[in-house]
């Protein structure tokens, strides 16, 4: 019995030691973003929350502009997101990075409402905020100093008019982030436009977890009258690129999509998606750490409430000029 | 009570780990706001919700049942609240009475469905966690268009109920009082009265306790209603505060209240356990969740600690329990 308890007991110093050496791992990388100099309290510290699932391809873009700008501007970035879309996990995490008392504070409001208590402790211990990709609309009431991103309303409507002259006249529109302001804005512009073109869709919610669920879902829903496929982010368009084939209906069914990747923009450029609607969110990531260094070294600020990043449309003609900068991660 | 005795009990490995926890977050995060008030409130805001949400879900595993329908009743109850206000015009007491008889309704659904037809509660509750999550999202949609409602503070009772559920006593959340609170009445409750007692007695030895004309259905069928409740008051929590709900609140909620309780001793086979124990796993799940942003780590990696601090303290706690039990021999 005594000997069953010692191999207990060494298990748990094992347990123990590969913790510790674990975060000993994770601390190096959660600096890896500043430059080797020993003076990191002098330099500025800028705290980035934002709501991107670390399933999405499209927010790896948005922190490879994050750590560049770090590197160019020499400053210190911390980089969090909860696991799931989950506005109370991420209000906490932004509690959290309040606390620390950052030089300038980088998020994204998916839900304006329910970040506000967060964003009103930021305030109060007076750090400086600029909002990036999501929740433009109530950025100057939450306080920021700027929003960086696009219109999701304006965006949408912009996809669904072309896809309306492309003759789409039954159309969904995929959304695989449920509770996003957003995504409901993105397919709510995007119906607007279909409707106005006397057209009609419906809203098609998906788990942006599962790849399989988004697949067999939009293939479901994929019915004999249906003839346009609108899909809110890369992953969700590559279910949708998997799911037309095996239904028969890949060239009759359109197809488009928001942002990029690398495999969407081959579709693009093979003709098997219409167009991509681009944000460039590797500007959203890299002009705020800049612009906030800026403003904590210098105090100087453009004289904008927004700086529009998108909707910019890459289709068949342009979009092998964009692979490579997609594959790096930059577009 | 002797130092063995001590350990022996359920909530030992729990507290060793929170103590560990605390210690080694001060020391690798103490210069970057983990030790701050601030700091200290916002992972206790973490740990109340969690821990009033624990706390009744170990009194359901010590009677031997699981609910794992709580994620989406927190979803439900939240949207309901938000539904009844906005778009009916309720005054906000009015919304959080009909969230709270919805919940009622769930948990006495889960009781007389795991009771009547002797299915395993983890599977009964799965499958009203599903229809849970899907009625809310689908409802939402078809009443609003969109799958976040905002503007309570508009509602008429805002903000007496705010100073209630979402008010602040310095930088600390009420919630905490309210945790504390529940904990002492669920610790009284099982250590002292007759039903505390039976709870014990339906998870531990459920065909004994039939035969001593212990009231076993009924005592599940209210454990089910108090953590459908405990959901309940959850989401009126975070509706209050964040002054509006979406429909994936509570997501994933369920697994983090058991791991909570299992944290504090309570054993998966029902029988044996500790309300303390189940807040203290609460505790030190805030603790470990919000330390890895102050150590400035990225949060890509809470789950590694999350997952590894679960296996250390359960382990912690089995091999003490065995060195006591030796001990006593």
């Amino acid at each position: 019995m005594n000997r069953e308890f010692s191999v207990r007991r060494s298990a748990l110093w094992r347990v123990l030691g590969c913790l510790l050496a674990l975060f000993a791992a994770a601390c190096g990388r959660g600096e890896r973003a500043s430059a080797t100099t020993r003076d990191s309290r002098e330099r500025p510290r800028i705290a980035v929350v934002t709501h991107g699932q670390a399933s999405d391809p499209f927010w790896s873009v948005v922190k490879n502009g994050i750590d560049q700008a770090a590197k160019d501007m020499g400053v210190t970035v911390t980089y969090q997101a909860p696991q799931a879309f989950d506005m109370v996990a991420m209000s906490r995490l932004i509690d959290a990075e309040v606390a620390r008392k950052p030089d300038g504070l980088i998020i994204s409001m998916p839900d304006p409402a329910a970040l506000a208590r967060s964003l009103q402790a930021a305030r109060d211990a007076g750090i400086p905020i600029i909002t990036i990709n999501a929740g433009g609309e109530e950025a100057r009431k939450m306080g920021a100093l700027l929003h960086i991103g696009q219109s999701e309303y304006d965006a949408g409507k912009a996809g669904g008019e072309r896809l309306a002259r492309a003759g789409v006249r039954h159309a969904i529109c995929v959304n695989h982030e449920v509770g996003n302001v957003s995504q409901d804005e993105r397919c709510r512009g995007f119906l607007d436009a279909l409707t106005k073109a006397g057209g009609e869709g419906r809203v098609l919610s998906v788990n942006a977890a599962s790849p399989t669920d988004m697949q067999q879902k939009i293939l479901a829903a994929t019915r004999p009258e249906v003839d346009g496929v609108f899909t809110l982010g890369p992953a969700a368009a590559r279910a949708a690129l998997a799911a037309l084939p095996s239904a028969n209906r890949l060239g009759t069914t359109k197809l488009a999509t928001f942002d990029l990747s690398p495999e969407i923009l081959a579709a693009v450029r093979d003709g098997q998606i219409l167009f991509a609607i681009d944000q460039q969110q590797y500007l959203q990531g890299y002009l705020a750490i800049v612009l906030l260094t800026q403003y904590a070294q210098h105090g100087v600020l453009p004289a904008a409430e927004a700086i529009p990043t998108g909707p910019s449309f890459v289709t068949r003609e342009n979009a092998a000029a964009v692979i490579d900068a997609s594959k790096k991660g930059i577009r | 009570m002797s130092v063995r005795k001590w350990l022996s009990r359920p909530e030992f490995g729990v507290v060793a780990a929170v103590v560990a926890a605390w210690l080694f977050f001060a020391v690798t995060a103490g210069d970057s706001g983990f030790l701050t008030l601030s700091g200290t409130a916002s992972y206790l805001a973490i740990a109340a919700e969690l821990g009033l949400l624990a706390v009744p879900v170990a009194l359901l595993m010590i009677a031997g049942e699981f609910d794992l329908s709580i994620g989406s009743t927190i979803a439900a109850s939240g949207m309901t609240v938000a539904l009844c206000t906005t778009e009916l015009g309720w005054p906000l007491w009015a919304g959080i009475a009909a969230a709270a008889a919805l919940s009622a309704c769930v948990g006495l659904v889960n009781g007389l469905i795991v009771t009547r037809t002797r299915l395993p509660s983890f599977i009964v509750t799965l499958g009203t966690l599903f229809i849970l999550a899907g009625g809310t999202i689908g409802t939402t949609r078809l009443i609003t268009g969109r799958t976040q409602v905002g503007g309570l503070e508009d509602a008429g009772g805002f903000g007496a109920a705010q100073k209630l559920f979402a008010g602040q006593i310095g930088p600390f959340s009420i919630t905490l009082l309210w945790w504390v609170g529940l904990t002492a009445l669920a610790t009284w409750v099982l250590v002292h009265t007759r039903p505390g007692n039976w709870i014990f007695a339906v998870g531990g030895a459920p065909d004994a306790a039939r035969r001593l004309g212990i009231p076993v259905d009924r005592v599940k069928i209210l454990l089910f209603m108090t953590t459908a409740l405990a959901a309940c008051l959850v989401a009126t929590f975070q509706t209050v505060q964040f002054r509006g709900t979406d429909v994936l609140r509570g997501t994933g909620k369920e697994l983090e209240a058991i791991l909570a309780a299992v944290l504090g001793g309570t054993l998966l086979t029902g029988g044996r356990g500790s309300v303390v124990g189940a807040a203290c796993g609460a505790l030190l799940f805030g603790m470990v969740q919000q330390g890895i942003v102050f150590s400035g780590v990225d949060s890509d990696w809470y789950k590694v600690f999350l997952g590894a601090v679960l296996i250390l303290a359960v382990l912690l706690n089995s091999s003490v329990q065995t060195r006591a039990a030796e001990a006593r021999r």
